[in-house]
């Protein structure tokens, strides 16, 4: 019974962490696409497109964090001494870029400097949140139950090409938003920008697979053995599949299909994560069972996030709902 | 150059400022989310234009602090784990449910609704977008309750029992979350933002009623936070008596060092109310007391027996200075309160409310005071738990990450140079905000800015046509 729990709760954590993936996502990309629009009229409309929901995007990255603290709390308490300098990195990022949001608006004079704050700001959370994940798919050093590694083992090659991996799929999702969400001059340079983004995220996507196997014995068994290969080589299959979609969606300058199959790419590479981690929670070194919380905790929790997760869902969508269609930069003068 | 730091000293300097930095933000904005729902709420029922206004005006001001409290706010949520691993593992499995909670009733609510109350009053028309006003107002009340019952079980804790691995867990969740001292401090928590919040409204207010005692706007909100302080004040003086009495029962040490309490007094204590607390030599240098006042108030009896510090093994002692400091603050800038809401009573009997030059000026002046004496509230009960970060089971040195000094004085430093950037630019901006009385057509957070969907009428035309 305990078991079962523990992996609904990693499930759970998994939902919530892919969540704010995909939602923080793509308005951190729009943040790192920033300086490749210079007209104020577009970075106005950018950051309407966006402005209503973000709050709501980053709280999944609350849900994350403070699951993982509730659920699997010694693998937190593992983990975030271990990924220490990304992960403070990370906050002071997103501190920038979350008060641009307001402050922006409030200066003439010092609007440029903010919008530096919010490109600066998404760039060093998204790079950040990349490289996290590196180091943590390297593995963390742990004696008993503590980190024992030092302050900088998570600085590896691998980690930094997963970080600049990330701030690609994450600008790819923001220039396929703004495909949905904009009209004219502004859309034609997003579609552009989402056909070279693709092209370079399949290289991150081939880098970072080709990488993983030798990071450990794990991961290539995991992958490559007999007969594991025939599932796991649906993966790269169906990334395959989905890219070819979205140059097509893209050729045909379709607003919706884009960015859905964007989101298409992310899951199915935080599927191979998924296969690449199982059952750990910090590779190697503790499982979900031996990090997971009592289990009075867990089902404590559970009954919470049964009844509310549906709800928060369905307020989100109606919000999303709301602020939906283009943003139109031209009606609203007056 | 860090090498010779204690990394212990250096992640409780760093988790204090970086709490400290948080707590203004959640105090005003719980008080204001609150404000926004009244005021909206007395728009619709009726239909007078000042409403709407004050409610556009301080919506902006709104949408500034929140953001600022929501990124300081993630920032904390990361923190525990960052340099306080070892309190992570073990408190996890008791801490971490309320904060999930947290999260899952209080955090989506406030941020999935904030966007439609920020900007969609045109979208989803006016009583929708009171709805998502008064959900803001909840989330952050329920924000409120959770933070603060978490806090209330690492001060006074019960419902849990120790494992084999050294965690605590769950024995019973309802005591857990309604410990001992939790029903007093969400009071007194909530009470302090009401007043924070009303003391910067009736301080704008005030600057406005100088320049124009005719100003609609400024009238309005400052006879609405007189009210607000005439009326909380002397409540939340009751609660915090209530609170200290709960606490002498569950954290007597806490007491003691608030009250400078280092020796016990068989027969009455006196009541200290200035004095240099010498933490070495353990005694108040340069006292200035009134016998017996302090088993007075703590006991309801001149001649009760008080216990001092000297009862207390000393490496259980809080430090006193800052606890007694912080103490007399907190309690100095609540009676001056409570002078504000007397006076303006007196005045708004005599007629006098939006004329009397003293009473604008003593308001304006008193328009930092709530976040000061919310600042030294925390400050009082925090160090007054020490050296314990779950009171009297799991000590502040037991608690911290396995991490080099440099790395977190690094970090120490980082947070401090980015959130004093912050913090500058945004005061700068709501002061900036704060500096125009609220106006005719006052318009919502995006009023220089392109709107969406043509068609939709601007919000003073909705309510001149839904309410003439």
């Amino acid at each position: 019974m305990a078991y079962d729990i523990a992996t609904i709760w990693a499930f759970i954590i998994a939902f919530a962490v892919f969540v704010y993936v995909v939602m923080d996502g793509f308005d951190l990309g729009l943040g790192i696409l920033f300086p490749l629009f210079r007209a104020k009229r577009d970075r106005d409309v950018i950051m309407n497109s966006v402005a209503p929901v973000w709050d709501g995007n980053e709280t999944w990255l609350v849900l994350g964090g403070g699951g993982l603290f509730a659920a699997f709390p010694l693998a937190y308490a593992v983990l975030m001494p271990a990924l220490y300098t990304p992960i403070i990195a990370m906050l002071l990022g997103l501190a920038f870029r979350g008060v641009a949001f307001e402050f922006r608006w409030r200066t003439q004079r010092e609007r440029n400097r903010w919008d530096v704050a919010f490109f600066l700001g998404s760039l060093v959370a998204t790079l950040a949140q990349g490289v996290a994940l590196g180091a943590l798919l390297q593995g963390v050093h742990v004696e008993g139950r503590a980190y024992a590694g030092g302050w900088w083992d998570w600085l590896t090659p691998f980690s930094l090409l997963t970080g600049v991996a990330l701030v690609i799929g994450y600008a790819l999702l923001g220039a396929n938003w703004l495909v949905m969400k904009t009209t004219g001059e502004l859309r034609d340079t997003a579609y552009q920008l989402s056909r070279w983004l693709l092209l370079a995220l399949l290289v991150a996507i081939v880098a970072v697979s080709a990488a993983t196997p030798f990071l450990s014995y794990d991961y290539s068994q995991r992958w490559f053995a007999w007969p594991n290969v025939l599932a796991t080589a649906q993966v790269p299959l169906a990334v395959a599949i989905v890219t070819a979609l979205l140059l097509r969606a893209l050729a045909q300058r379709r607003d919706y299909q884009p960015f859905l199959l964007t989101l298409c790419l992310f899951a199915l590479s935080y599927a191979g994560l998924g296969i690449s981690l199982w059952p750990y929670v910090v590779p190697r070194s503790i499982t979900i069972w031996q990090a997971a919380a009592p289990e009075n905790s867990q089902l404590f929790m559970l009954v919470g996030v049964a009844i509310l997760v549906p709800i928060i869902l369905t307020y989100t969508a109606w919000a999303y709902w709301v602020f939906r269609g283009k943003v139109d930069p031209e009606s609203g003068y007056h | 150059m860090f090498e010779s730091l204690d990394p212990v000293v250096l992640a409780r300097l760093q988790f204090a400022f970086t709490v400290s930095f948080h707590i203004i933000f959640p105090a005003f904005s719980i008080g204001l989310a609150s404000y926004l729902a009244v005021l909206e709420a007395l728009w619709l029922w009726t239909k007078r234009e000042v409403f709407i206004n004050l409610f556009n005006y301080w919506m902006k001001i709104f949408a500034i602090a929140f953001g600022m409290g929501v990124v300081s706010g993630i920032v904390m949520s990361y923190q525990f784990g960052t340099n306080w691993a070892v309190f992570s593992d073990k408190t996890g499995p008791v801490l971490g449910p309320l904060m999930a909670y947290e999260v899952l009733t209080a955090f989506f609510l406030e941020a999935g609704f904030l966007g439609v109350m920020l900007f969609g009053l045109k979208l989803v028309g006016p009583r929708l977008h009171f709805l998502a006003t008064l959900m803001v107002a909840i989330g952050t009340l329920t924000s409120a309750f959770w933070i603060l019952s978490a806090n209330s079980w690492m001060q006074t804790p019960t419902g849990y029992a120790v494992n084999d691995v050294g965690q605590f867990i769950a024995v019973d969740w309802f005591k857990l979350i309604f410990n001992p001292s939790f029903p007093y401090r969400l009071t007194h928590m909530v009470l302090a933002a009401y007043l924070t919040t009303a003391l910067v409204v009736g301080s704008v207010g005030a600057y406005h009623l100088l320049s124009n005692t005719r100003q609609p706007g400024a009238r309005m909100m400052f006879s609405m936070a007189m009210w607000m302080i005439a009326v909380v004040a002397p409540i939340q003086i009751f609660a915090g008596d209530a609170h200290g009495l709960n606490t002498l029962e569950h954290q007597p040490a806490k007491v003691m060092a608030m009250e400078g309490h280092y020796q016990s007094h068989p027969d009455g204590a006196p009541l200290i109310l200035f004095g240099l607390p010498d933490q070495d030599a353990a005694v108040v240098r340069y006292a200035l007391q009134i016998p017996k006042l302090s088993s007075l108030i703590l006991k309801h009896s001149l001649d009760a027996p008080l216990a001092g510090l000297d009862t207390v093994p000393r490496e259980n002692w809080p430090p006193v200075p800052i606890t007694f400091w912080s103490f007399r603050v907190m309690v100095a800038l609540g009676f001056l309160m409570l002078g504000l809401g007397v006076f303006s009573l007196w005045l708004r009997w005599r007629g006098q409310l939006f004329e009397s030059r003293p009473l604008h000026r003593f308001a304006l002046a008193m328009g930092p005071a709530g976040f000061i004496a919310v600042l030294a509230g925390w400050v009082t009960t925090e160090t007054g738990r020490q050296p314990f970060t779950v009171f009297g089971l799991l000590r502040t040195v037991d608690s911290v990450s396995p991490l080099a000094a440099p790395a977190v004085a690094t970090s120490l430093i980082a947070f401090i140079l980015v959130y004093f950037a912050i913090f500058i630019a945004g005061v700068v901006y709501i002061l900036r905000l704060m500096a125009h009385p609220p106006h005719p057509g006052e318009e919502g957070p995006r009023g220089d800015t392109p709107e969406r969907a043509a068609g939709i009428t601007p919000a003073p035309a909705i309510a001149t046509r839904r309410f003439s």
